[in-house]
């Protein structure tokens, strides 16, 4: 117990826990959207599209927050706008615009010599660089999701299920979905020193996919998938000190066990019910 | 959009709509009353979808206007095929989704839920209230979205091809439900491709392939003249207990058969 306690009186290591667990929260949170919405490819091509601005920040001597963030908060409406233009096909759209902006982080980094600590931290996620101002970056993200979620819930609820009726209801779906964009942009900035530009994406999908497996409610989904993200990223952040392993390969990796396990305990019982899925009498 | 004190609940006059660079509908004209209930049909493309949304306001013409009567409500209900059925919300909350003004609280008031029941329950379909939307049949699908569109008590209801890949009998049942709506004092506009099952079953219809075609009751509007302009083949129309009875009217170029050519098929 005692060996299983010992990380907690680093400070290193208590911030990173914080972290973890609130950065699992707040993407378990916002990746049921993502994966209702069936943006999973959107979240792994922004969190790509932010390691350009962590690149040019972190060269440029610019804070991080600031310059990622304004990075991709412009990735994130300009992914946006190019998916509701409909011109060409949204995961075409995307792969350009994020696969474009983590080829010109690369290219930075190599550019400059830049690849080091920080660079690895970015792509696979470290407990190392973690500090106050993170964890307060990653308090403030949870508090706006939740806050918006909470506010925005049947807006939200109806923009994610039937956009166009919502349209017509009188629901503004491009706010909802602007709002969705940014929310996400801040979740994968908050997260990225912690999960890494690579890995965010499963923390971004994973939970959401196992509360799914679990309910059929929309809101049970929610408050599932925060939970188990919460779960994941406590106990992976454990695992990664007494493994010796970085963080986000860590979380998720407990995250992709739990899934597995969910997967073939609820198996059997979702073929029954794909059985009952019959017309009612 | 402006709104009048009209008698008309909706009213298009010259409404142009584009997608790109392309027209979808041009110089549309169309007034729906109150108490209406208007069949349009026309081929995929022909701009069936494109006029509900610029009926429903949720998108604006080119050229051209619409009026609607001040404070009209408009409910509408998209075709089932584009419903992702793994969503996971039950009968009640799908229906309740129609409540997205006013109350903030993600969860239903007492109010809300009385509505919610009292809808279903007109709708005989308050048993599923607690079942998930994939677990429904396709008839309860259809009601479960109309009973989304009528929580919000609409004066018209625009429903987009009702009865899309069902079979007989549901056909039956949608036509028979919304007929019910319709004698309560509902208007209803709905797309389909049903020629003979449903629109010349209605009291009113419009042919439309990018412009409204022919307007009035299904014996004056489907001829095989009309027909032939809004779908661009030759149709043969035939009458039965008073109703048109729309027919393919094609020549087998080879008979696999015979061998012959030229066979006519009616």
């Amino acid at each position: 117990m005692d060996e299983l306690l010992r990380p907690l009186q680093f400070e290193f290591f208590r911030n990173g826990l914080m972290v973890a667990t609130m950065a699992g929260a707040l993407c378990g949170l916002v990746g049921v959207y993502v994966v209702l919405k069936g943006m999973s490819y959107i979240g792994h091509g922004l969190s790509h599209a932010i390691f350009g601005g962590f690149a040019a920040s972190t060269l440029l001597g610019i804070n991080f927050l600031l310059g990622a963030g304004a990075w991709g908060v412009a990735s994130a409406l300009m992914i946006n706008g190019v998916t509701r233009r409909r011109v060409i096909a949204s995961d075409a759209a995307i792969g350009v615009i994020t696969t474009a902006s983590f080829a010109l982080g690369l290219a930075l980094f190599a550019f400059f010599d830049g690849e080091g600590a920080s660079f690895d931290a970015a792509l696979f996620g470290s407990i190392l660089g973690v500090g106050t101002q993170d964890v307060i970056a990653v308090a403030v993200v949870s508090v706006m999701a939740s806050a918006l979620v909470f506010l925005r819930y049947r807006a939200l609820l109806f923009t994610t299920f039937d956009p166009e009726v919502a349209d017509v209801s009188g629901v503004n779906t491009a706010r909802m979905d602007a709002l969705l964009m940014l929310v996400l942009a801040g979740s994968i900035l908050a997260t990225m020193k912690i999960l890494g530009v690579t890995l965010i994406a499963a923390a971004l999908v994973i939970p959401p996919s196992v509360a799914r497996m679990l309910t059929n409610s929309f809101s049970r989904m929610l408050w599932m998938s925060a939970t188990i993200g919460a779960l994941c990223g406590f106990a992976g952040m454990n695992l990664s000190y007494h493994l010796d392993v970085q963080s986000g390969p860590t979380i998720v990796l407990v995250a992709a066990t739990i899934f597995g396990v969910i997967f073939m305990a609820t198996s059997p019982l979702s073929r029954r019910g794909q059985r009952r899925v019959r017309p009612a009498a | 959009m402006t709104a009048a004190g009209s008698e008309e609940l909706v009213a298009l006059a010259g409404v142009t709509c584009r997608y790109a660079a392309e027209d979808v509908l041009v110089d549309v004209d169309l007034d729906v009353a109150p108490g209406a209930f208007v069949g349009v049909v026309g081929p995929s493309g022909s701009g069936k979808t494109t006029l509900l949304r610029v009926i429903a306001g949720s998108m604006q013409p080119a050229r051209g206007t619409v009026t609607r009567r001040r404070g009209l409500r408009i409910a509408y209900v998209p075709q089932v095929e584009t419903i992702d059925w793994s969503f996971p919300v039950t009968v009640a909350q799908c229906v309740l989704m129609a409540r997205v003004r006013g109350r903030r609280l993600p969860w239903p008031s007492c109010a809300e839920r009385a509505a919610v029941g009292e809808i279903l329950a007109r709708l005989d379909i308050e048993h599923l209230r607690d079942r998930h939307i994939r677990e429904l049949s396709g008839g309860q699908q259809q009601r479960v979205f109309i009973a989304r569109a009528m929580l919000g008590e609409p004066e018209l209801l625009l429903m987009d091809e009702p009865t899309s890949g069902v079979d007989v009998r549901l056909r039956h049942e949608i036509l028979h439900l919304l007929d019910d709506l319709n004698a309560r004092g509902l208007a209803i506009l709905l797309t389909t491709h049903d020629l003979n099952g449903i629109a010349a079953h209605l009291p009113h219809v419009v042919c439309l392939n990018r412009t409204v075609l022919g307007a009035g009751r299904p014996a004056d509007v489907l001829t095989p003249d009309v027909l032939e302009r809004t779908y661009g083949a030759s149709m043969q129309v035939l009458e039965h207990g008073g109703m048109p009875v729309v027919v393919d009217s094609f020549a087998h170029r080879h008979d696999p058969v015979t061998g012959l050519s030229d066979r006519s098929v009616v």
